[in-house]
């Protein structure tokens, strides 16, 4: 009888087969369902798990090599960067501002999506899915660190960077981000992969990393640029997972499909609210301009997500219920925020100030119906108040969306004039929303946002403090005592850019005039 | 509608009355958002509505221009978007005002900085 020839290498695809679907069991000391208690109770069932492709074809060996080798590179950039102090050859210090929003309320989101996709894959029981949701959690824990280290140079120089981590946890802005990844973590896998793989990364990616990387390379910043460029090629391979996921969802049965639906609807709105701050950075906080928060809503949502929900029509899904007014929105909503962070720049870790008068020139003529007839007239009075020193600081907290967390700054869709409300009732207390999205989705589960951990409401609930203080005090300041619970140098990282250290700083190193020698310009920093 | 979950999913509100000094009310300027969105302030049930226009409200918006042209007789006021007239000599409390209310305030004749609405 002839020995068997053993072949010693596996072909490709019966090596792919061997490395993920080959390493999944079912078990037997316990029934499947209780070992993967999380794959069901959704109400998404999954017929046959086998029909899930994975059109990457990666498998983990092949992983750490490709990935090894993009870090490699990326390091020698970073480092290089930094020995050649390339951080003075950005365009304007005012552009570090751009980086503090991204460390502040990006870099933690990457981590928390680690930590989701790590769950998820755990929890389903198909192995190519699983393979794949845990590739994706190694990408996001790499992104979460090379971000940090990308952007710890900046912290040598620059302040608003020095620690990211307690503000996401703390400061009210970042509870939009932080609110929002935690509803997304805390559903069970497959809407978080509606949330996050599909909604986020396949739907609305492009718009978060095209103006940042974008935007770092036109204002002379080649370490936050090589960043961007190891992490899209992940971000291809996680588009990929949320575009497969949800056609296998879709595909799988029937009965998928409104669940489905729904989720698309709330991730979609959760999303585009999310990306406000994305929009003011864009249209604000980039000293030079890439292109317009409008232009870009056009062509990677209106054009591109057109194609894309047309394309899903045929199984039985349409456009995200707010799509009409996230397009409307794209006239308004950067420069409502701008102006929201402009009176709130006291408690925020970065700066904020009025645009240069060219730089409002671009705004006119990006946003020709909207803003010299609504925004311009705010800006210029505010800088004329400043330059009378007179620099206006909102001192009263504002009312926030109990879904987004965002401060109630939107305006009513048809009517830039009036901000929009809408309130409910639920076990006999008032809710507040932003929105209609934002008021379906708290609708849709009550029991789950009545649990909102709205910074305005801990603050006034006595929770924003450092233990010990004693708020009856005589010259208790309120406001103090919470941007020292913040964790904020307050001088420092707040207030105005003009007249602050950064800018006089930045000025000193590049030999440029410094500001604020003269006495009428540094009145900004101070309220 | 409610929460899809594994287990009993039940826990609580977390702004309730009880978590607070005093209730929240919610208010808001029209037509002045310059001032980016309403405002939130813990304020005692007993103050009388009166003590807002008085007391409360130039400390949130004193710094705009118009806010000192106001006539505080002509004002309209809105709660949960409903027009709405208040007692000023009454409370809060007397005034239908809980917990978590929101109120709005419109001052006609006056648009915000250069008609803006700013």
């Amino acid at each position: 009888m002839d020995a068997p020839v053993i072949k010693k290498k596996l072909g490709l695809k019966d090596r792919y087969a061997a490395m993920t679907r080959g390493l999944a069991w079912d078990t037997t000391y316990q029934p499947m369902e209780k070992v993967f208690p999380f794959d069901q109770y959704e109400g998404i069932k999954i017929h046959d798990w086998d029909k899930w492709e994975d059109p990457f074809r990666l498998t983990m060996d092949a992983y750490w090599k490709y990935q090894g080798e993009k870090e490699k590179k990326l390091y020698a950039v970073i480092e290089a960067f930094a020995q050649n102090n390339g951080q003075l050859g950005i365009s304007d210090a005012r552009y570090v501002n751009a980086l503090k929003l991204f460390i502040q309320g990006v870099t933690p989101l990457e981590y928390y999506a680690h930590r989701g996709f790590a769950h998820v894959g755990r929890h389903f029981t198909g192995a190519g899915a699983r393979v794949a949701a845990q590739m994706q959690s190694i990408d996001e824990l790499r992104h979460y660190q090379t971000e940090t280290h990308a952007l710890s140079h900046y912290n040598k120089y620059f302040n608003g960077l020095h620690q990211p981590t307690q503000w996401f946890d703390r400061v009210w802005y970042l509870s939009v981000p932080k609110s929002f990844f935690e509803d997304a973590l805390s559903g069970g896998p497959f809407e978080f992969l509606t949330a996050v793989s599909f909604s986020f990364e396949y739907v609305l990616t492009n718009l978060l990393f095209v103006p940042f990387m974008s935007g770092a390379a036109h204002n002379g910043d080649m370490s936050t640029v090589t960043f961007g460029f190891s992490a899209q090629s992940d971000e291809s391979r996680h588009m990929t997972l949320g575009i497969e996921c949800i056609k296998f969802m879709l595909e799988q049965d029937p009965a998928n499909v409104p669940i489905v639906q729904r989720w698309i609807d709330k991730w979609f709105w959760r999303g585009y609210r999310l990306l406000t701050l994305v929009a003011m950075m864009q249209d604000y906080m980039l000293p030079k301009r890439v292109m317009s928060w409008k232009e870009s809503w056009e062509m990677y949502v209106e054009e591109n997500g057109g194609a894309l929900f047309r394309d899903l029509a045929r199984y039985g899904i349409r456009e995200p219920k707010g799509w009409k007014q996230a397009c409307e929105g794209k006239d308004h909503i950067s420069h409502q925020a701008w102006n929201t962070f402009y009176n709130y720049g006291a408690a925020a870790p970065f700066h904020t100030w009025i645009p240069k008068e060219d730089e409002l020139q671009w705004l006119s003529e990006k946003y020709p119906d909207t803003f010299d007839k609504y925004y311009r007239p705010r800006f210029e009075y505010l800088r004329e108040e400043q330059k009378a020193g007179r620099r206006i600081y909102s001192k009263t907290l504002p009312m926030l969306c109990n879904t987004c967390q965002i401060p109630l700054l939107f305006t009513e869709p048809g009517d830039p004039t009036k901000i929009c409300h809408r309130e409910t009732e639920y076990k006999g207390d008032k809710y507040h929303f932003c929105s209609d999205g934002c008021k379906d989705v708290f609708e849709h589960e009550p029991e789950k946002y009545v649990q909102s951990w709205l910074p305005v409401q801990q603050i006034y609930q006595g929770h924003c403090f450092k233990p010990g203080v004693d708020p009856t005090a005589e010259g208790f300041d309120p406001l103090l005592a919470v941007l020292d619970w913040y964790g904020m140098n307050v001088g420092r990282d707040n207030f105005d850019f003009e007249g602050s250290e950064d800018q006089k700083n930045f000025a000193a190193w590049r030999g440029d005039p410094v500001p604020g020698a003269t006495a009428a310009a540094d009145q900004g920093a101070q309220p | 509608m409610s929460v899809t979950a594994l287990k009993p999913y039940d826990f609580p509100a977390k702004d309730v009355r009880a978590n607070f000094p005093a209730p929240l009310l919610f208010i808001g300027w029209d037509e002045h958002l310059m001032f980016p969105c309403p405002v939130a302030l813990p304020l005692p049930a007993d103050m009388p509505f009166g003590a807002l226009a008085q007391a409360v409200l130039p400390g949130v918006y004193g710094v705009h221009p118009d806010f000192d042209r106001i006539d505080w007789n002509e004002v309209q006021w809105f709660k949960s978007g409903q027009p709405w007239t208040p007692d000023p000599a009454k409370s809060l409390a007397d005034n239908g005002l809980g917990h978590k209310d929101a109120i709005r305030f419109r001052t006609p004749g006056l648009t915000g900085i250069q008609g803006s609405f700013s």
